[in-house]
Formats: structure tokens, sequence, C-alpha cells
């Protein structure tokens, strides 16, 4: 009885907390300084189309990197307390549609996962968009065959490298342009705005970005789903 | 227009979050967990931010679900060891 009321009471005491929040909430009419100057440099500084990218992959590129690093720790752990028994699996065979299907469809969920992260800069989507998509080509597999192998050094060497240049790409900046440069675009030629070849290093990083993830995601799931 | 369906669709993500605190049936608690991803994602996409969209229908609905329900495999399988 007593626990039920402190429950409540803690409920009480957030909803308190957040009503200033819902108070001086407005509704935004134009752009702040922050942002204007965000889209105006992505346009002018970095040729960007999709803003969204921009801020990601430049302006906060550091916690992209970090990003991608807590991902990686995440599937060491996954990797190290998941340690996958080596035997054959007697389970269904699964169907025929599935089987047919996966085989047709994983080539085009491949192609549309690199579509997704070469084109980070162009459109809607992402390094981590189109790595998830990538996993989920992976996953068909999986569900088609359960004791399908995959090829661990191929995954785990795509997946260092990729994290290694992505690294690399950064520390260029810093040693072309200047100590304030880590993770500048503008090593690259930056193209023009609104084609496949612009934005400096912005593409060469999300596909990296890309491959890290697809392969990253890929090893947790056959650790999990392997059994 | 936009408000009213977005005021539907967080209606029924409501009701899929107490679904799937509620639901006895483990199975059907992490698919409802999935729908509100899912609903989450569709009003990212009419709030204008089709990148969260993407990543919210893809991570949340898709590679969670899926690791969930492994998960959910594996804990059932060891349950029938003991």
């Amino acid at each position: 009885m007593i626990k039920r009321m402190f429950i409540w009471l803690a409920l009480l005491g957030l909803i308190l907390m957040f009503l200033p929040f819902l108070r001086d909430f407005d509704f935004h009419k134009e752009l702040g300084d922050l942002s204007s100057q965000y889209i105006q440099g992505s346009i002018d500084d970095i040729k960007t189309q999709n803003v969204v990218t921009s801020v990601v992959v430049t302006y906060r590129g550091l916690d992209t990197l970090g990003e991608v690093t807590v991902l990686f720790l995440a599937t060491a752990g996954v990797g190290f307390l998941l340690r996958k028994k080596n035997k054959i699996l007697k389970s269904r065979v699964s169907s025929e549609l599935l089987q047919t299907g996966s085989q047709f469809l994983f080539v085009l969920i491949i192609l549309t996962g690199i579509y997704i992260f070469t084109h980070g800069h162009l459109t809607p989507g992402g390094g981590f968009q189109g790595g998830v998509l990538i996993t989920t080509a992976f996953l068909l597999l999986i569900l088609a065959d359960v004791n399908l192998k995959f090829n661990h050094s191929i995954l785990l060497v795509v997946e260092s490298f990729s994290g290694a240049f992505y690294v690399l790409i950064g520390l260029l900046g810093i040693l072309l342009i200047g100590i304030n440069s880590f993770l500048d675009p503008t090593i690259m030629p930056l193209g023009s705005f609104g084609k496949l070849i612009s934005a400096g290093a912005i593409p060469v990083i999300y596909s990296l970005v890309g491959l890290k993830v697809g392969s990253e995601l890929t090893t947790i799931l056959d650790k999990m789903g392997g059994e | 227009m936009i408000s009213i369906i977005i005021m539907v669709l967080g209606i029924i993500m409501i009701i899929a979050a107490f679904l799937a605190i509620h639901l006895k049936n483990l199975l059907s608690a992490i698919i409802s967990a999935g729908v509100i991803s899912l609903l989450a994602s569709v009003i990212y996409l009419l709030l204008a931010a089709p990148d969260v969209a993407m990543t919210e229908a893809a991570i949340g609905s898709g590679l969670t679900t899926i690791i969930f329900i492994f998960t959910l495999k594996k804990i059932r399988k060891g349950d029938l060891d003991d």
C-alpha cells in the first residue's frame, strides 16, 4: 500500500518537474542562429544537399565516431558473452518460398543498402540506415538456413579496416588543414552541389560507417541466432 | 489534419505500450513493442524527419524485435534443458 503510494508520488513529482517545459513550449516559426548557420554552411562550405548528414558527419562528427565506438564495444561484448558452439542443429527445414525468395531478395536488399549509404549526402539516410539494411539481408539468409556459416575472417577484416580508415580520414584533416580540423570533409575536392561525387570526404566516411555497422550487426545476429 | 493523424497514432502507441507490459504471452508482448517503434517511425515521417524515420523503422521495429525473438527462443531452450 505504502509502496504504491510512493510510486504515485514519484510520478506526480516527475509531472511537476516537466510542467514548466510544457508551459514554455512554443513552435519555432523561424530558424535559430545555430541552425541557420548549419544550413548555410552545409550549402556553401561543404556542398552537402542533405543537411542532416552534414550535421551528423561534419559538425557533430566526433559524436558519430563515439556512436560507432559504442557499437563496436557492444559487438565485442556480445561476441565475448555468447560464444557459439559448433554443432549442426537438426531444426525444422524452412519453407521452399522462404529459401527461394531469400536468394532472390538478398542481392536487392544489399544493393538498396549500398545505395542508401553512398547517397547519404544527397537523400535521407546514411551509414547507419544502410548498414542495418545490409544486416537484414543477412538475417533473411539466417532465417532461410539456420546452419548457415558466415566467413568470420571477412567480417572481421571489413569491420576493422572500415573503423581504422574512418579514424585515419579524421586524422588526415588534422595533418592537411589544421589542428582544429579533425574529420573535416574538405580534405577531398568538394565537387558540385547535388551530384553523387560531391561533399568532399562525406560519402567516403558514410560508406565506411555503413560497412562497419553492417558487419558488426551481422556478427551480433550470427552470434545470437545461430543456436 | 496531420495533427489528428498523429494523435490517433499516439493513442495506438500508448495502447501498444500498455499491451507490451501486460500481455502474458511474451511473443505478443515483443510484437506490440515493435508496433510502438513502427508507429513512431510513421510519426517521424509525418513530421518531415525521414532520416530519423528510417533509423527507427530499421533498428527499432526491425532489428530489435528480431533480437528479442532470438533471445526469447534461447531462454525457452534453456528452460527445457533444466
